[in-house]
């Protein structure tokens, strides 16, 4: 077994390079393979393998009996696995878009993240919600937003957000595995699919065999000294690729991947704000009320004095519009992460 | 006040008596039916005392919370008054195996489960979250959030099947499960969605509908065009609409349901036509949505008395009457004693179990809790 909590450059000296796609994919099987109480249901799962490729292979290998095809109606399969859970089951059950949530939240945030506590401990919901979440391919703003920040403020469910093929592989072995609920949020970008925008850092080394990252362990994707990036996923990937330009300059970027948002590692965050000084928070996710927030109010309320500069690079507040162009400027992309960089640097 | 017509001289859903299916009618007379009649057939004078017995300790019970509610020992109480045939009579055909997921006035079903019902009692004195185990009765923690539950009776019962305990043969390992809802949850979507599940599956399953007239102070009619048992057959699943109030009845259906579940036949939906006596919750007043008429001609078909009327007739003792009276008062009175005994819950208990193991965010915010609650005292102390 691997247990790992540092950079994937680091690590995964017998890994192959697989798509995230395909390291999920890799953790669900191992996971079903050892326990058969894990079965996967959603809609488009069986045959179609997943719309994201989040079960590509899985009925070949497991049958229909634990690999689920469901009619279109969320609340219902997600309200069925919170019941299988109580039963003993560890089901996994796929929201096909984070977006869709508007049509089963109460199985979610009333039941599936409530029954432990109401039951005085009695009752456990070992469940994972998978979902997909994430824009950039002009599926209009019900089909585009990540909305972690939502589910991370919900309390009762563990929220966990992989950037990377190996800490995709981790992640859902330590979300099977745990006891209580855990979403599991996978953006559709950094999934390695054909059909996507072509993104370099979606394939990479991941270990074999048994692979377990803690859930609740942010990572620090690339060491710095100048300023620190809080992020999370897609965004990840954007901030490595600015960081990467500005070390020609001789700016030392630090990159924190959160992995995830609950609970969140705000040990990691305070290390590395207490190093440079410096916070640019990247969020995928709208400005207002959301995780940026959280993260700068964890620094300030620790230490005030702490920070000489902050800056937040996150959606506006409007839905995320379909236009490719609009899409593209509303994004937290390269150019408003540099320039946010460069903002607190000033 | 708007007067309903809901059981006037016009027929209504809710109340037209085809296909009703009645072992013991309103003035105690057994009734044959040609499919159920050998279902309770076994049941000799002792085992209907017992049923008779049953129903009316849940009716105290049942009373004696209402009235600690009313003395403000409890936050709130959900009756099951007028019910008790209904939730006897189908707990009574569970076998110990078998699996319920009740929804918030089950307490008659809670009863025939072994419950000790005054453990009911800590939740609605807000001092505990649930109060039992849901796995030592087979009777899962009320649910207050209309419907949600039959979903999870389904997916329960398809982890059962996943289990290899369906269909085996073998009377003491083959399990249902059961979720009980009433009239105003089958507008629910997950009551819906639950029955497109279960009947695609063969889950196991069974759907018992507590069609009580009153989804708070909406009828039925609100609800549906048509008497409910009828929106079984459009998922594909065997339904059947039951005299609520006849607790032989209410046995009969269930138990055959149980049987097609158990043996792999899937999914049964069974309507029991009752009428809830009292209110929604002590938090509402009935006068103000339903006539006195409907209630009066409700008391006439009274579940406890047409089963008191055959006993009688029977030729059971009155001493059996007076014996129950007495057991009855005795029960009362350890229900307040008990209600008046829960502890306090300790405040800090609101920072457990948010997660099945220790969770970071969590315990610092315990820690930060304890430290200004410790706060109060050294102010005190200073004092």
């Amino acid at each position: 077994m691997t247990l790992t909590d540092t950079p994937p450059a680091s690590r995964a000296q017998a890994g192959r390079r697989l798509s995230t796609s395909k390291a999920m994919v890799e953790a669900i099987a191992q996971e079903m393979e050892r326990d058969e109480s894990v079965f996967y249901l959603g809609e488009d799962v069986a045959a179609y393998g997943g719309i994201f490729s989040s079960t590509t292979g899985l009925l070949e290998q497991f049958g229909p009996k634990r690999i689920i095809d469901t009619p279109i109606s969320e609340t219902g399969f997600i309200g069925l696995a919170v019941g299988a859970a109580t039963e003993g089951m560890r089901p996994i059950a796929e929201l096909m878009f984070a977006d869709f949530m508007g049509v089963c939240l109460d199985q979610i945030y009333n039941h599936m993240a409530k029954i432990h506590y109401f039951s005085g401990g009695r009752v456990k919901v070992p469940m994972v919600l998978t979902t997909a979440v994430g824009g950039g391919y002009s599926d209009g703003g019900q089909h585009s937003q990540t909305l972690w920040g939502t589910f991370a403020h919900l309390p009762g469910m563990k929220v966990v957000v992989p950037s990377n093929p190996a800490d995709a592989k981790g992640l859902m072995t330590s979300a099977i595995r745990d006891d209580s609920p855990v979403v599991y949020m996978f953006h559709k970008g950094i999934m390695g699919l054909p059909w996507m925008a072509k993104n370099r850092r979606s394939i990479d080394l991941v270990p074999e065999g048994e692979h377990v990252v803690p859930i609740g362990k942010a990572a620090i994707a690339r060491a710095g000294s100048d300023v620190t990036v809080v992020t999370l996923s897609l965004s990840v990937h954007h901030a490595l690729d600015v960081a990467d330009t500005l070390a020609g300059e001789g700016i030392d970027v630090e990159v924190l991947d959160l992995r995830s948002l609950v609970p969140l590692d705000r040990e990691a965050i305070l290390a590395s704000v207490a190093k440079t000084r410096r916070l640019v928070v990247v969020d995928e996710d709208y400005l207002s009320f959301g995780l940026s927030g959280e993260v700068v109010a964890s620094v300030v309320e620790s230490d005030p004095s702490l920070l000489t500069a902050v800056r937040r690079v996150a959606l506006p507040d409007v839905p995320i519009p379909y236009a490719r162009s609009l899409e593209y400027a509303v994004l937290p992309r390269h150019d408003r992460i540099e320039g946010a960089i460069r903002g607190v640097l000033a | 006040m708007i007067q309903s017509d809901i059981h006037g001289e016009t027929p209504h859903v809710g109340t037209q008596d085809d296909d009703l299916i009645q072992l013991l009618t309103v003035t105690g007379e057994r009734v044959h039916h040609q499919t159920y009649s050998s279902r309770v057939a076994h049941l000799d004078t002792e085992a209907l005392e017992g049923l008779y017995r049953d129903m009316v300790l849940v009716r105290r019970f049942d009373t004696e919370a209402t009235a600690l509610q009313r003395h403000g020992e409890l936050g709130l109480w959900p009756q099951c008054l007028g019910q008790e045939a209904a939730q006897i009579g189908s707990g009574r055909a569970l076998a110990a195996q078998d699996h319920v997921f009740p929804s918030y006035r089950e307490h008659g079903v809670g009863w025939t489960r072994g419950l000790d019902l005054r453990k009911v009692l800590h939740q609605f004195r807000g001092e505990d979250h649930g109060g039992w185990d849901p796995a030592e009765h087979n009777f899962s923690l009320y649910t207050l959030v209309i419907g949600s539950h039959a979903l999870h009776a389904t997916g329960f019962a398809m982890g059962v099947q996943r289990d290899g305990d369906v269909g085996t043969g073998d009377p003491d390992r083959d399990r249902a499960v059961v979720a009980y809802f009433g009239d105003g949850a089958t507008s629910q979507g997950d009551v819906n969605e639950a029955l497109v599940f279960a009947a695609v599956n063969d889950a196991p399953v069974v759907f018992f509908c507590q069609n009580n007239h009153w989804a708070i102070s909406e009828p039925t009619e609100r609800q549906s065009r048509v008497p409910l048992f009828r929106r079984g057959s459009g998922f594909g699943v065997p339904a059947v609409r039951v005299d609520g109030n006849d607790v032989l009845a209410c046995y009969a259906v269930t138990q055959e349901a149980l049987e097609r579940a158990r043996s792999g036949g899937g999914p049964t939906f069974i309507e029991a036509v009752t009428y809830r006596m009292g209110a929604h919750t002590t938090s509402d007043d009935p006068t103000r949505y339903r006539s006195r008429a409907e209630e009066d001609y409700w008391r006439t078909r009274d579940p406890i008395d047409r089963l008191r009327l055959h006993l009688v007739a029977e030729g059971t003792a009155p001493e059996f009457f007076t014996a129950l009276d007495a057991e009855a008062d005795a029960y009362g009175e350890q229900i307040r004693d008990y209600c008046r005994s829960i502890p306090k819950a300790e405040s800090s208990r609101m920072f457990e179990h948010v997660y099945a193991a220790e969770h970071t965010l969590v315990e610092s915010e315990r820690a930060w809790f304890t430290e200004y609650e410790a706060g109060f005292a050294t102010e005190g102390a200073q004092r």
